[in-house]
């Protein structure tokens, strides 16, 4: 029954991801390829377009992902599932455990959970990037398909963004920096093409 | 204006116009409860934003589920809720029905072939700004370091391990560690002390 499949699965990962949506990005993959639901790379693409509309990541993943296995109905329940364990344990909070983030155990429990979450993120973050240079995981074949367009889009965004930062004190948002980049892939797939 | 109403829509405002995610949408939830409504204080804010973070899911749907609870009890939480998440759920669809078509075309595939490089640099700014703020203590850079090659691993050598139950370990690592020796460590220095 995929529906409850859906619906259990985004129930999961809404009750074991702290610390917003990136910190879904890497637990979402490994659903989506452990099913087979999901090609990586389709499942990149759609990172770029969630970052490029208004919404919680972890919302629109969840939505897309339903929708792509469970159509309409699909998109409902998956999205019902990551939202549910949140909302319950906020209501739970808010109406008895008023203290709830001062207690001893929670903010330990939290102090040991933040540094995984940030070495999941960084992973996700690493091998997407050697994913899209095209190195092979093994010494001899490592650069043989290395994407040299792929390095220049990576470096100039980083470059604008530290530039940015540096000379007017401004953080570019991720729909600007999303914008730039297509515009960036779109010119240099042409050039080389 | 009856207030669930006015809730379901200032929080269906909120989800339609943030990018980029949840933590984008605290400073516009300041704005429309604290500064124009006054409905919350700096304080219960600065308190929702603490819960969020010692809590799972989206960081938005806990603070719309904390700020509904607050103004109109369990069906202000649900009109709050729902008024942020509709928005995202009604524009993904839509960009999904369109999606598979949308890219194949060659032109759209150049484009999100960029798309692809600047979601690697978003990931890996988003884990620096976070490790930046990490405690530079032992634990935290062994866990993190740990997490770190485990992950890569699972990628290079492609077995599957579901991260949860990293997540999980980090939890009772942290209570064990933090408040159970700790503590004690700290009692008994006290003890010596008198």
């Amino acid at each position: 029954m995929i529906y409850l499949i859906l619906f259990l699965e985004f129930f999961k990962i809404g009750l074991f991801t702290f610390g917003g949506g990136y910190a879904m990005i890497p637990l979402v993959k490994e659903v989506v390829l452990n099913y087979g639901w999901l090609a990586e790379d389709k499942f990149y693409d759609f990172i770029g377009l969630c970052e490029a509309t208004p919404g919680p990541i972890a919302l629109n993943m969840a939505t897309f992902v339903g929708y792509s296995q469970g159509g309409v109905l699909g998109g409902l329940v998956a999205s019902l599932g990551v939202v549910l364990p949140s909302f319950i344990i906020i209501l739970i909070i808010a109406s008895v455990l008023k203290k709830f983030s001062d207690n001893i155990f929670v903010k330990s429990g939290v102090r040991g959970i933040k540094p995984i979450v940030m070495g999941l993120i960084l992973a996700a973050g690493i091998t997407l990037l050697i994913k899209n240079l095209n190195v092979a995981y093994s010494l001899d074949t490592a650069f043989t398909n290395f994407d040299y367009v792929s390095l220049i889009i990576v470096s100039v965004i980083a470059f604008i963004f530290v530039f940015v930062k540096l000379i007017f004190k401004k953080k570019l948002s991720p729909v600007i920096i999303i914008l730039i980049s297509a515009a960036l892939g779109l010119a240099i797939s042409l050039i080389f093409a | 204006m009856n207030k669930k109403i006015e809730l379901f829509l200032t929080f269906l405002k909120i989800g339609a116009t943030t990018f980029g995610g949840g933590y984008a949408m605290i400073p516009q939830i300041k704005n429309e409860f604290v500064e124009k409504k006054g409905w919350i204080t700096e304080d219960e804010m600065l308190e929702m934003i603490a819960v969020s973070e010692s809590t799972p899911g989206p960081i938005a749907i806990n603070m719309a589920t904390f700020i509904g609870y607050k103004e109109g009890k369990v069906l202000g939480s649900i009109a709050s809720t729902l008024g942020v998440i509709l928005p995202s759920i009604i524009i993904i669809m839509i960009l999904s029905i369109f999606f598979n078509r949308f890219i194949e075309n060659v032109y759209v595939s150049y484009a999100f072939k960029g798309i692809k490089c600047a979601v690697a640099f978003l990931i890996i700014k988003a884990a620096i700004e976070l490790i930046i703020k990490m405690e530079k203590k032992a634990l935290p850079i062994i866990l993190f370091s740990v997490t770190f090659i485990l992950a890569l691993m699972m990628e290079i050598f492609g077995f599957r391990f579901s991260s949860i139950y990293l997540i999980i370990s980090g939890a009772l690592i942290g209570i064990i560690v933090y408040a159970i020796i700790l503590r004690k460590k700290q009692e008994q220095e006290k003890g010596n002390e008198e």
